[in-house]
Formats: structure tokens, C-alpha cells, sequence
């Protein structure tokens, strides 16, 4: 349908790391947050340490510092363009919000980083190094609140999970092994100031405390890049803003990229330092004050869009029906099939019946 | 008052109970095998909710069981190839939950059916016929104790190393995939280890009472504990309490021991749900009002950003 044309300046990424985005505070010190953090021991401790895969390159010994790097990217369904010729580079510390209708083929994106997704042009590294799946350097938290069977799991064995749940073999640890576990168990949730909850039930969770658990579950093995799918979708407004900062404290704590997918900018906007907007086949990339502008959108989506500030808040309207699919809408996300190699399989086709 | 004295020292009988232990050495054996391999399995079958599924397997065991009777072959042989084998179908049919489900509820009945078949032309030992659908008290024999070790064997140590990723597999399927946990495969490499615990099961407690062995007590375990420790632990001990205790209380009377397995397995049931609604209304962890309010995490949302 849409033969794909960046309508970013897509210099913006891949040229040079620094370039379009010197309005970002991701390298700048974090003295004043890591004060608020009450943990403040623990920063800097590997917590990769416990009996977990070696953590591989850190991203000093890639080239261009770039955690990310997405070139000449193209992902088709069929006949299908969701993006195209997508050059992205994310940095350490920075965070990069991916918008765009449904079907934009921003989950895509995300499985193309986590390994489960393969390109089919173009490239797309990680720490310098092309992605696999299950690597270490990436954590991931997903937009699907409930967990099935959750009655039988505590929050502790949730996170700890994380930490060494792909190991094949006995689950039993003893002595200093055992301590350490679950030392770095408890800092995990401590981090993300869920230490009060490490012996509930996961059932009995509330939707915020639920998601901020799963933030420590990704950030077990102490990854480099964060990908957020949607973590915010059945939040309420006030949860919403407790575990963006949380993770927006992160990425400046520890300098973890975040990748974030979101249907509500707003929630993020204040930490945002690149917006990468899909749709159409087509993108844009750079600050959010160059994208999120009425040209922009209504040169992405070739339609009259206008963006509208309104309290603070961005609000995009389509003018006609042609971008209708940007209207702020989760709901294609909700019946998750349990299965979670299905994952992307809807994003394509649970839209075309969105536009019409 | 006198049939009912009857009725009560056909279900108890203690007489000479002595003899009868050491004749049932062996079952003793085997059930506490059973137990401990069931209630393993059953913290997967309930986390998976595989229920259903199980009932299917143990029914084409049944049916294996059945032709190996006809056929003069090992029994417990016949019941492992039906178990795989509707294992590997359930497994491949229906990877999904729903398509698994209707593939199930095609498959049992004509494995039952089969099984009817088969029995129906039998014409040895009537005693043995309805012992692989409703239980048994025969003695269990040295070879076929030899075939349940060596089972229970193969299972435990696909469990012990499968541990891990098939419980995150299970618990959260998502982020296993992210990790790197092999999710798909997983799922017809615990069907064929689960087929196998059910040909056991089959051997003892007989087809149609499998669950109570391979579900009741994890389930059990649930109501009580979340601990990724204490369900397979807890899940263990109701499990053998169950068998054992069946077969102790059956072997003096004349009845199959399923009954008894099953009846103890319930109450046990019973307890735990009964505990674990106390359990609720306590609320099972101490929790503080807005414990998260006094964090820092819990308040960011007016912290100036960048």
C-alpha cells in the first residue's frame, strides 16, 4: 500500500549520537535523583553477579557509544510495509517514546530488538553487536497486566524469574548461593520501591504495583536498553506518572536506554528526549518539540493532523478519517492471546479492520 | 444397625492386617512414588491448566493398557505408548488452550471407547478388567515395580532439569520469550513427560481417577501457599499422604483403593481452601496502608523532570 518514505530528518540518527538531541538531560549527572532513590548503596552494584549468563560487551566497546542502532531498517507483513529505510540510534540514558497508530508496527519494533522478529532489509544492533534472542543486555516489560495462574506465584519468585528463570536445571540454591539470590531479589524490588510486597501473591496486586514488579523483573539482569511495551495502558493517570518516573529515574541512575511504546505521550512527555512517530509505513524522529508538531504529523500521515496543546497536555486530532487510527486507543491490545508467540501476529491484521 | 456394621467393616477391615502390609509392600512402594512424581507434575498441570488434559491422556493410557491385556503384553508398556501417544497429539493439535481443549474432547472419548473394546474382548481374570479405568489393589509385581522406578526416574530428572524455564514458561510466557525461554518447545516436551506420569498414575489409581493425584493436590497446595517452594513441597506430601494413606486404608477391605485415594486427596482439598479463606480474609501478607507512599518510588509524580 504505502511505498515507505522517511519523513523525518532522518539524519537525526545514525549520523552521529549527539546530533538533533542536545536538548536531552540523558548524559547529564544524576546527583539530585539518586538522593531520592533511598537505595543509594546498591547503585553501581553489578547485579548480574548472582549465578546468572555473563553479562557480554558493555556498550563501551561499541563503537559509537550507540545502545541501539537500527539501520536501514524495513519490517513488511505480506505486502505490508509497518516501516521503512528506519534509521534509529539510541544512546545510554536516553529515552525514546515510539508512537503511532495501531498496527504502526511499534510492538514490531520492540520484537525486532528482542530477536523474535527478523528485518527484512536492513540492520539492527544492540551494544555493537547484532540482537539475539534472550539476551542479557535487554529487559523488557510488557503491556499485559494479568498473569495467568498468578495465585501460585509470589511477587520474590516472580522477579527472581527474571533473574535466572531461562537456567535449565534444579531450581534449589543453597548457602551463599541461596543468599545471594535473594539479596539481589530484594534489591531489585527495593529499586523500584516494591520491597514491601516481595512475599504477596502476584494476584493480589494491584495494576500499578503489578507493573512496577515487572520493572524489576526486567531489570534483573541489569540491562543496557529497557523496552516498554505499552506499560502504562491499564493504568489509571496517577499510577501512570508512578512508573514512568520510576523509569525515567532509571535510565538516569544507571544510564539504561529506554525504548517506550505508548498510545499516551503525555504520561512520558516531560521525559522524552526523541519521539519516534510511526504510521504509514512512513516515520518521523527527533525531540518531541519538532515532532509533535501539526506539520509534521500532517506531512507523516499525508492528512490534515493538527496537535494541540491544551493544560500542558498534547492532544493530536485527525481531520479526516484517513488518520483515524491515531486516536488514542489501547483496546486492540487487551485480549492478548495467552500464548506469547502470538504477540505480534494481531498488530498487522487486527488493523486493517481498524481503518476501514 | 446390622448392615450398616456390614457396609462399615467392608470399607474398614483391619484382620490380619499384618500379612496383608507385607503383601502390599510393593503398592506401598509405588504409591509413594506416585505421589511424589504427581504432585510435582500437578504444580505444572494447574499452572498450565492442563486438567482437562490430563483426563484425556489417562483415558488413551487406559485404552493402551486395555490392548496390552488383550494382546498378553506389558501393561504398563501399553499404557506409556497410549499416554505418549495422546500427549503428542494433544500437543501438536492444540497449542493453543481452546483448540486444545475440543481436540481433547474429540480424541477421550474414542480412546475410552477403544479401551471398552479391548476389555470387552478380553477374556482372561475378570478381576484385572476395570482395574486401569477405576483403580486396583492387586499387588503390584517386582517387573512392573522395576517399569514405574525407572518411570519415575525419567521424570523426575526431566522435571529437575526443566524446572526453571517451564515454570516461567508457564507463569508468564511473554517475558520468558523475551528471555530467551524456548516457550514453544517447551510445551510438547512437558506433554510427553506429563503422558508418562499419567501412565503411572493409570497403574494405580486407574484412568478416571488420575486427577486426584495430578491436580487435587497442587491445587490444594495453591489455596495455602504461593511460594515457589512450598507448592511443590506442600503439593508432594498431600500427594503421597493421599496414595499411601489409600492404600493402607483399602488394603484390608475388598474395595479398590481408589476411593480411598480419592476421598483423602478431597478432604485435603477441603482443608486448604478452608485455610486459605482465613487466609484471605487475614490477608496473607502483612501489608502496611500506603506502605509505598513513605518510598520515594511512590511519589514521583510531582518530582520536576528534566
Amino acid at each position: 500500500m504505502t511505498r515507505g518514505l522517511p519523513a523525518g530528518r532522518s539524519g537525526v540518527a545514525g549520523t552521529g549520537p549527539a546530533a538533533g538531541t542536545a536538548g536531552a538531560a540523558t548524559t547529564v549527572g544524576v546527583a539530585g535523583t539518586a538522593g531520592e532513590l533511598g537505595t543509594a548503596e546498591m547503585v553501581g552494584t553489578p547485579l548480574a553477579t548472582v549465578d546468572t549468563d555473563p553479562v557480554p560487551a558493555q556498550p563501551s566497546a561499541s563503537p559509537r557509544g550507540a545502545v541501539v542502532e537500527l539501520a536501514d531498517a524495513e519490517l513488511t507483513y505480506g505486502a505490508r510495509v509497518l516501516w521503512t529505510h528506519l534509521d534509529l540510534s539510541i544512546r545510554r540514558g536516553e529515552f525514546v517514546a515510539v508512537l503511532g497508530a495501531n498496527g504502526s508496527g511499534k510492538t514490531s519494533l520492540l520484537r525486532v530488538l528482542l530477536g523474535q522478529q527478523p528485518l527484512r532489509h536492513g540492520s539492527a544492533r544492540i551494544a555493537g553487536a547484532p540482537v539475539r534472542r534472550g539476551s542479557g543486555l535487554v529487559g523488557y516489560v510488557p503491556q499485559r497486566v494479568a498473569i495467568d495462574a498468578a495465585a501460585a506465584v509470589r511477587v520474590r519468585d516472580l522477579v527472581r524469574l527474571g533473574v535466572d528463570g531461562h537456567r535449565w536445571g534444579p531450581p534449589f540454591t543453597v548457602g551463599a548461593a541461596r543468599r545471594r539470590l535473594r539479596d539481589t531479589v530484594d534489591r531489585l524490588l527495593a529499586d523500584v520501591g516494591a520491597a514491601h510486597l516481595a512475599d504477596v501473591p502476584v494476584a493480589q496486586l494491584s495494576g500499578g504495583e503489578l507493573q512496577r514488579v515487572r520493572v524489576a523483573q526486567a531489570l534483573a539482569t541489569d540491562p543496557l536498553l529497557l523496552l516498554c511495551d505499552e506499560p502504562l495502558a491499564a493504568l489509571d493517570p496517577a499510577h501512570q506518572q508512578e512508573v514512568a518516573a520510576l523509569i525515567d529515574r532509571r535510565r538516569r541512575d544507571r544510564d539504561t536506554a529506554v525504548l517506550f511504546v505508548t498510545h499516551e505521550v503525555n504520561a512520558v512527555i516531560d521525559y522524552v528526549d526523541q519521539v519516534l512517530y510511526l504510521a504509514e509505513g512512513r516515520w518521523a524522529l527527533g525531540p518531541p518539540s519538532e515532532v509533535m508538531t501539526s506539520e509534521r504529523l500532517s506531512e507523516l500521515y499525508q492528512a490534515p493532523v493538527d496537535v494541540i496543546q491544551a493544560h500542558g497536555r498534547l492532544v493530536v486530532v485527525a481531520a479526516s478519517d484517513m488518520a483515524a487510527g491515531l486516536h488514542q486507543s489501547w483496546d486492540d491490545h487487551l485480549p492478548h492471546p495467552p500464548d506469547a508467540h502470538d504477540h505480534g501476529r494481531h498488530d498487522p491484521l487486527a488493523t486493517q479492520g481498524w481503518r476501514r | 444397625m446390622a448392615p450398616v456394621n456390614d457396609l462399615w467393616s467392608r470399607v474398614f477391615d483391619f484382620q490380619n492386617y499384618g500379612a496383608l502390609l507385607a503383601l502390599v509392600h510393593n503398592s506401598l512402594l509405588a504409591g509413594a512414588l506416585l505421589g511424589l512424581v504427581g504432585g510435582l507434575i500437578g504444580v505444572f498441570v494447574v499452572l498450565r491448566d492442563l486438567s482437562f488434559a490430563v483426563h484425556g491422556i489417562s483415558e488413551l493410557s487406559f485404552a493402551g493398557a486395555a490392548l496390552a491385556l488383550l494382546l498378553g503384553a506389558n501393561v504398563v508398556v501399553g499404557s506409556v505408548v497410549g499416554s505418549l501417544l495422546a500427549a503428542l497429539i494433544f500437543g501438536v493439535l492444540g497449542v493453543r488452550a481452546r483448540e486444545r481443549s475440543s481436540a481433547i474432547g474429540v480424541v477421550m472419548p474414542f480412546g475410552l471407547g477403544l479401551g471398552v473394546l479391548f476389555l470387552s474382548l478380553y477374556t482372561g481374570r475378570a478381576a484385572n478388567k476395570f482395574g486401569y479405568l477405576l483403580g486396583q489393589i492387586v499387588a503390584v509385581d517386582d517387573p512392573q515395580l522395576r517399569w514405574l522406578s525407572v518411570i519415575s526416574a525419567v521424570v523426575l530428572v526431566a522435571l529437575a532439569v526443566l524446572w526453571r524455564p517451564l515454570l516461567f514458561a508457564s507463569v508468564d510466557p511473554e517475558i520468558a520469550a523475551a528471555r530467551g525461554v524456548p516457550v514453544r518447545a517447551l510445551s510438547p516436551l512437558f506433554m510427553v513427560v506429563l503422558g508418562l506420569a499419567v501412565a503411572m498414575s493409570v497403574q494405580i489409581v486407574g484412568a478416571l481417577l488420575v486427577l486426584a493425584l495430578l491436580v487435587t493436590p497442587a491445587a490444594a497446595a495453591m489455596r495455602v501457599t504461593a511460594s515457589a517452594l512450598w507448592v511443590p513441597v506442600l503439593s508432594v506430601v498431600f500427594a503421597v499422604t493421599a496414595v499411601v494413606g489409600g492404600i493402607l486404608l483399602g488394603v484390608g477391605g475388598s474395595l479398590p483403593i481408589s476411593p480411598y485415594v480419592t476421598t483423602i486427596s478431597f478432604l485435603i482439598y477441603l482443608g486448604c481452601r478452608l485455610v486459605g479463606a482465613a487466609r484471605d480474609r487475614r490477608g496473607w501478607v502483612r501489608r502496611p496502608a500506603r506502605a509505598g507512599a513513605a518510598e520515594p518510588a511512590a511519589a514521583p509524580a510531582t518530582t520536576p523532570s528534566a
